[in-house]
């Protein structure tokens, strides 16, 4: 089609490259795990459990962002193609066809050759796939798994139980398996420090986040967020230098309020915020940066995002507590926001629209992904009652660039920015 | 003096304009095919709602005792469609010259050329007649038909010319005609239809139209604004402004119809939308596919190439089902699947094209389903609209799910909603700058 966008070179902050050295130091751990003697740990992004991991010395892997990486690098259509080959279903999981696609090619991944795993951790069973995606890993990899339950928020609320059943879990699960592969007995004092960076880091990532508040949005809290969530929520939090990324995040974005500036695009900082938008689901990763310019061309700006707190939530007030770190570490395992009841999902989105000033809100359903997308429409009329405002729904997949229309997406963007133009002009006419 | 305003609609399959004026009367329409090239789609277009103006000017230009009399208004419907005749035949012509060229560039004696044409044009009078004042059938269509039936005719006589050879003459020929962006004179035509109606019109009535024909060519005819919406939309070097979506201008257009209407489903050559509106006309939300396109107005275009028949003759045929077959597939090449199998299994064609409507409104209902319901009053807007099985389905499923009490309207000129609505965001452009 001749609506290809054309290449162009891209902008990038200080904190960018400081997170792709970040990036590369951490692929360069997992490539050379079995040379170092370093256990690899296979785990997930929700409820991730980094500090423990971190603690005994193991090196994380996480076969989601080796997908997302995937897909931005152009590699999991070949991946998924593959999977599919096997016989894996073209209603399976994108991200499961990805890893499984990646390891019948020798896992060889985005950025080199991947380790098997010495343990797999399941810190999340919200999402139904998790689990079979380990199952499958591990009757290919057949290594110990540690399936940690956690219950769902179904009254929007975490309870002592849900957190003493985790807790539980922990000891005698858990922990054993860490101590088992690394060779370490658990050393609760150094979870306690690493816990201790986490909540200096997680201070400064909340500001950058919530720094959407402003006028115009000195972040876009979505495309760009997605960036600002990777070292806390993959292999780093808990770590000096994720401390130290995030006060450097900080600092630009300081920097950014005080001058007014809008957010940093591929395309440099944008020039003027016309929407200020609010977006439920996960980016689509092959087609990233198209499909970011679908919104900064039209002025369109994510001041919040749910996808940010996919790893974890810290809107309600959480933060990670070393002096109370198993229990703390629970919380957080709970508290991931596809874990939240549909109607504390809607109440977030609401005050997110509310409390960063949206013009409106998109929904982004994703074929790969029931976490998210079940019930993705029955949120969206609901927010639109409750707020008056008109809400956007399309659709995509994650790393399938098969159901990735841009003509299509860009159509829908473009004719819903109007509809929010129009709204607002009658609104300020009237 | 007073200000015009268009609104163009380039849609996947036809394009359509349209001009108001300074009272949002429609005063000119305009439709082609968008033969994929969407700048030559837009001139015809917009050059279509431009003749079709100057027949308002001039039907408002008309004095005498017959003013307002339905005779008068038949004759003058009968006098513009001699006039798109006339354009057609120049239009034949030219395609003719064409044609022989291509002929001599083949192996063919281009004499063959000379044979068809010879034939073709007397009886292109006939053809275009015949199709009465439906605009929906383009040049391309009309031509091509007289062309392929005497192509097949001269094959089956003779070993000398094969069908395919002939029809890829056409083919080369047609494209260029169709591209040519050709200055039409509006008295210069006017005057040749007038002389071919000859006895139909009385000559004081000849003179009249003359006459007003001169007068609607004087008439300062300013377009101040233009407002560009549909597929090719972003094709047009128009200000951003006057790009508008066509969400946006089939609710406005709706409104513009119909202004109780609350819902509008548009059903378009290459996607289907669901559509509320405010009491303003304004879109409060809506609802398309991204991931897939079944069951959108190329849909049938396809079920009508694999029973080769007229996309037209779809609707009336699947009116005449004794029964519907059940038909789960709105994927178009599914759909072409079951059709063959269900043929094959001995069910009438009239039931299972029954099935496959019925199941092209199923699409759309749970379309409209996802954007907020039907709510009253419920506007059927597109080229769709024109399907009378598809307007059957829909009654009958509309009535099911959401009682009886939604009244639902489909324009004539339903085709042009996204135009209508374009034209009155042009006006609104013009009035806020």
């Amino acid at each position: 089609m001749s609506d290809q966008p054309v290449v162009q070179d891209v902008v990038k902050d200080e904190s960018m490259l400081i997170q792709k050295k970040m990036l590369d130091g951490w692929y360069r751990e997992i490539g050379s795990a079995r040379e170092s003697g370093r256990p690899v740990v296979y785990s997930f992004v929700p409820g991730n459990l980094t500090e423990f991991i971190l603690s005994f010395d193991c090196v994380p892997v996480l076969p989601e962002i080796n997908a997302l990486h995937s897909g931005m690098k152009k590699m999991s259509d070949g991946f998924i193609l593959e999977a599919e080959r096997r016989g894996h279903s073209e209603d399976v999981c994108t991200y499961v066809k990805c890893d499984l696609g990646m390891f019948l090619g020798g896992n060889l991944g985005p950025y080199g050759k991947v380790p098997p795993p010495d343990l797999l951790l399941l810190s999340y069973t919200g999402c139904f796939t998790f689990l079979k995606w380990f199952e499958a890993l591990k009757k290919v990899y057949d290594c110990p798994v540690v399936m940690v339950h956690t219950p769902y928020q179904d009254q929007g609320v975490i309870t002592s139980d849900m957190v003493e059943y985790l807790v539980r879990q922990f000891e005698s699960d858990l922990i054993p398996a860490l101590e088992k592969i690394s060779g370490k007995k658990f050393d609760i004092d150094r979870l306690r420090s690493l816990l201790q960076e986490s909540k200096r880091a997680e201070d400064d990532l909340v500001y950058c986040f919530q720094s959407g508040k402003n006028i115009p949005s000195p972040i876009d809290g979505f495309f760009a967020g997605v960036y600002y969530v990777g070292p806390i929520f993959t292999a780093f939090r808990g770590t000096p230098e994720c401390t130290e990324y995030y006060r450097t995040v900080r600092r630009e974005i300081e920097y950014r309020v005080a001058n007014k500036l809008g957010p940093m695009t591929p395309a440099g900082t944008l020039a003027e915020e016309k929407f200020r938008l609010v977006i439920d689901g996960t980016p689509n990763w092959t087609d990233f940066r198209d499909f970011w310019k679908i919104f900064y061309e039209e002025g369109a700006v994510f001041v919040a995002s749910t996808y940010t707190k996919v790893g974890g939530l810290y809107d309600t007030g959480f933060r990670h507590d070393p002096d109370q770190p198993l229990k703390t570490m629970a919380e957080y395992c709970l508290n991931v926001y596809t874990n939240n009841s549909l109607p504390a999902r809607t109440r977030l989105m609401e005050d997110y629209i509310r409390d960063y000033h949206a013009d409106g809100f998109v929904f982004h359903s994703i074929k790969s992904c029931n976490s998210f997308s079940a019930g993705m429409l029955a949120m969206m009329r609901e927010l639109e009652q409750r707020t008056g405002l008109p809400g956007c729904f399309i659709e995509s997949d994650l790393v399938d660039s098969r159901y990735f229309s841009y003509a299509n997406i860009k159509n829908r963007v473009e004719s819903y920015l109007q509809m929010v133009e129009q709204k607002k002009s009658d609104r300020g006419a009237a | 003096m007073t200000n015009y305003y268009l609104g163009i609609d380039l849609g996947s399959t036809t394009s359509k304009a349209i001009i108001i004026d300074e009272q949002q009367e429609i005063v000119g329409r305009g439709i082609t095919n968008t033969r994929s090239n969407y700048d030559v789609a837009v001139e015809v277009a917009k050059n279509e709602a431009k003749i079709n103006a100057r027949f308002t000017f001039m039907r408002q230009e008309l004095n005498g005792p017959h003013r307002r009399d339905a005779w008068l208004e038949a004759v003058f419907a009968d006098l513009e469609i001699h006039f798109r005749y006339e354009q057609h035949l120049d239009k034949l012509l030219r395609l003719k010259e064409r044609a022989l060229r291509e002929a001599k560039q083949s192996a063919f004696d281009p004499q063959i050329v000379v044979d068809i044409f010879a034939r073709m044009v007397p009886e292109s009078y006939e053809v275009f007649l015949s199709l009465g004042t439906d605009k929906s059938r383009f040049f391309r269509d009309i031509a091509g038909m007289s062309f392929m039936r005497l192509a097949e005719e001269i094959s089956a006589r003779s070993e000398l010319f094969d069908f395919e050879t002939l029809m890829s003459i056409y083919d080369k020929s047609i494209v260029p005609i169709e591209n040519e962006l050709v200055e039409i004179d509006f008295l210069h035509f006017i005057n040749r239809a007038v002389e071919r109606m000859g006895d139909l019109i009385p000559l004081d009535l000849q003179d009249e139209f003359r006459r007003a024909s001169l007068k609607a060519i004087e008439r300062p005819f300013e377009i101040a604004t233009m407002v560009g919406t549909g597929y090719g939309r972003t094709r047009l070097p128009f200000p951003r402004e006057c790009i508008k979506s066509e969400i946006l201008c089939h609710g406005l257009g709706a409104h513009y119809m119909y202004p109780e209407t609350a819902t509008v489903l548009d059903i378009g050559g290459q996607d289907t939308k669901a559509i509320q509106l405010d009491k303003q006309g304004v879109v409060t939300s809506f609802h398309m596919n991204d991931r897939c396109a079944a069951g959108c107005g190329r849909f049938l275009g396809y079920i009508a190439d694999e029973l080769n028949i007229g996309l037209h003759e779809l609707g009336p045929l699947a009116m005449q089902h004794d029964h519907v077959t059940r038909v789960n597939s709105t994927c178009t090449v599914f759909s072409g699947v079951e059709l063959r199998e269900r043929l094959s299994l001995g069910e009438r064609r009239e039931n299972v094209l029954a099935g496959l409507h019925r199941a092209m409104v199923l699409r759309a209902m749970s379309l409209l389903a996802r954007s907020g319901g039907i709510h009253s009053e419920f506007t059927f807007t597109g080229g769709v609209a024109k399907n009378i099985a598809v307007v059957h389905f829909l009654k009958e499923l509309m009535y099911t799910n959401y009682g009886r009490d939604i009244t639902l309207n489909i324009n004539p000129d339903s085709i042009y909603t996204g135009a209508v609505g374009g034209s009155i965001f042009a006006k609104r452009i013009r009035e806020t700058s």
